[in-house]
């Protein structure tokens, strides 16, 4: 080998190997993955999940136990509207506010710390990111509410079957009503997402996500009638409640409306989300 | 090649930067100087797409950095260290920034071995020194093996040993023809580290140039003792010079010192001593950025402060 070829070695060597090389293939399941070890590798995550799915539980075996313990006391008209499913059901109440606030985390802790830069560095095209989150979380919500609530259903039945009012699975309307439960979850998670994104800082994500889904119903039913049904049944909790509820509610959306609602809300806020994390300073 | 013109970005009332145009050449190390609040992060910020600039445009190779797929085969860059989930391990922190651009596992294990990270590469990353998260900030630059680097303040939290380790290879990487872009705001350290240098005061450029001009260029003196003082004066003012005396010595700014010793010999004038005086990069800096500082420190503290200069 010639002095002349070693000296001029390297500079070609660099040049040919440093080429942008750029794979070739889509970004989204690239920045699914990303998303997915992100979720997984950290350990409060697992453990909202896990607190997800004691809440529902435990809440709802509780709230079945105190039927049974007040049932010989009630009165004909309560015993026969009584609905099995949705008393197994009711730590959804709490439980919403775990997974909601699970899904504001997924992004407002990188803006908290300043990691939303570099995810957005290595990945510019910002809706892409903002889906990936949307279709990781919402996948594992969706799997995790799904397993709670089938846990909670069938623990409150086994509570309530002690003085025999427990409801069976194949009853009508009752397997609908236990998925329908898993869908309000996870839609209230997707909105915290989408709240998280527009928001930005923790505290007032969280804030607005429980404005929504717990103030705002109040704040409607102070409304002279029928305004206050009126509006109530299209807000977060009107839609649980249409959801999984067996029995139809009076002044309620039925459960294929009140999905179709709770998909246009998902639809209006991911928008926005889009619309500003796109338009935004990072 | 990193290209900027004409870049201007306000946040309300303030002008970060404001119309600033140059360019970062491949091949060595090019600092990014300017005191504190002179708008480095922001550029930065800028170059890489996560804000939008009021005017002007910023282009790495010819494109901007928004329509970027897999930008990290090309471009690598670290803006905060300290930009870390604090409960997620230093490998899954890499893992995921690999993953979303398509490299694969084993480049995230070398670059953990690169910059010594490879032990407690498990370990939460939230504990770390910032030495040690700066590494990581390094390995996470590396992933993609990119052709143009950039560093916003990376020798900050770093011992002296792992100054030398970054100094080396920042060298290393400018050596094998890649482009490297370095802010600081410590002229000392820019010294050892860059090549060129760019230096921005308020948003504004003050300087584009390497550090031997720099340098030359800002200051520059020649020290003269001779026997003949007043007469060599004369004569040298006569040139054009600008003339003090200090200690009994000429010091003359305006001429070099070949000039002076020239001049001095055509006229028979003795000279005793001809000392040339570089100014260091720091006065350089500070005559630079002297009028742009943003924030002037009422105590000896930031090194161009004019108050803090006094004695």
């Amino acid at each position: 080998m010639s002095t002349d070829t070693t000296v001029a070695a390297p500079g070609h060597a660099v040049e040919a190997s440093h080429a942008p090389t750029s794979p070739r293939g889509a970004v989204l399941p690239a920045a699914v993955r990303a998303e997915w070890t992100k979720l997984r590798s950290v350990r409060s995550t697992v453990w909202s999940l896990v607190a997800t799915i004691g809440i529902t539980v435990a809440l709802g075996m509780l709230f079945c136990f105190a039927y049974t313990r007040r049932f010989d006391r009630l009165g004909l008209r309560e015993r026969l509207t009584f609905d099995p499913t949705a008393q197994s059901l009711r730590g959804l109440f709490l439980a919403q506010l775990a997974i909601g606030v699970l899904g504001v985390l997924v992004i407002s802790s990188e803006y908290a710390t300043g990691l939303i830069r570099t995810t957005l560095a290595a990945v510019p095209q910002r809706r892409v990111v903002l889906a990936a989150k949307g279709i990781v979380f919402g996948i594992i919500a969706a799997v995790v509410t799904t397993i709670a609530v089938f846990i909670a259903f069938f623990a409150g039945q086994a509570v309530l079957e002690t003085k025999h009012l427990g409801a069976s699975i194949g009853d009508p309307h009752v397997l609908r009503a236990v998925l329908g439960a898993a869908v309000y979850l996870t839609f209230v998670g997707l909105l915290g997402l989408a709240f998280g994104t527009i928001v930005r800082r923790t505290a007032g994500a969280i804030a607005t996500l429980v404005g929504v889904v717990l103030v705002l119903p109040l704040l409607a039913q102070a409304l002279p009638s029928p305004w206050n049904d009126d509006i109530a049944k299209f807000l977060p909790g009107g839609i649980g409640a249409s959801l999984f509820s067996v029995r139809s509610l009076a002044g309620r959306l039925g459960p294929g409306a009140a999905l179709l609602v709770a998909l246009l809300w998902l639809v209006g806020t991911l928008a926005i989300a889009t619309i500003l994390i796109s338009r935004r300073d990072a | 090649m990193i290209d900027v013109r004409g870049l201007t970005k306000r946040y309300g009332p303030t002008l970060a930067v404001d119309g600033l145009s140059f360019q970062v050449a491949s091949g060595r190390v090019t600092g990014f100087l300017g005191p504190n609040g002179a708008g480095k992060s922001t550029t930065m910020r800028l170059i890489l797409g996560l804000d939008t600039p009021n005017a002007g445009t910023a282009t790495i190779n010819g494109t901007s950095y928004r329509g970027r797929r897999f930008p990290m085969h090309e471009v690598g860059a670290l803006l905060d260290a300290q930009a870390l989930h604090p409960g997620r391990s230093a490998f899954h922190h890499l893992l995921a920034l690999a993953q979303s651009n398509r490299i694969g596992r084993r480049r995230v294990d070398e670059v953990l071995g690169l910059v010594g990270l490879g032990d407690v590469a498990g370990r939460r990353a939230g504990p770390f020194s910032l030495g040690m998260q700066q590494r990581l900030g390094i390995a996470s630059v590396m992933l993609g093996d990119p052709e143009i680097l950039l560093f916003d303040e990376p020798v900050t939290g770093l011992d002296p040993e792992g100054i030398v380790w970054i100094r080396n290879l920042f060298h290393r990487l400018a050596g094998e023809g890649r482009t490297v872009f370095v802010s600081s705001h410590l002229m000392s350290e820019m010294a050892l580290t860059a090549q060129h240098l760019v230096v921005i005061g308020r948003g504004k450029l003050i300087a584009d140039d390497s550090i031997e001009r720099i340098t030359a260029g800002a200051g520059s003196r020649v020290r003269v003792l001779s026997p003949q003082r007043d007469e060599l004066s004369s004569v040298l003012t006569s040139e054009g010079a600008t003339v003090q005396t200090e200690d009994g010595a000429l010091v003359v700014a305006g001429l070099d010192a070949p000039r002076v010793g020239d001049l001095a010999a055509a006229h028979r004038i003795t000279l005793h001593e001809l000392t040339p005086q570089r100014a260091s990069l720091e006065e350089a800096f500070f005559e630079l950025t002297e009028d742009s500082v943003e924030y002037h420190g009422g105590e000896p503290g930031w090194p161009g402060s004019k108050t803090g200069a006094k004695s």
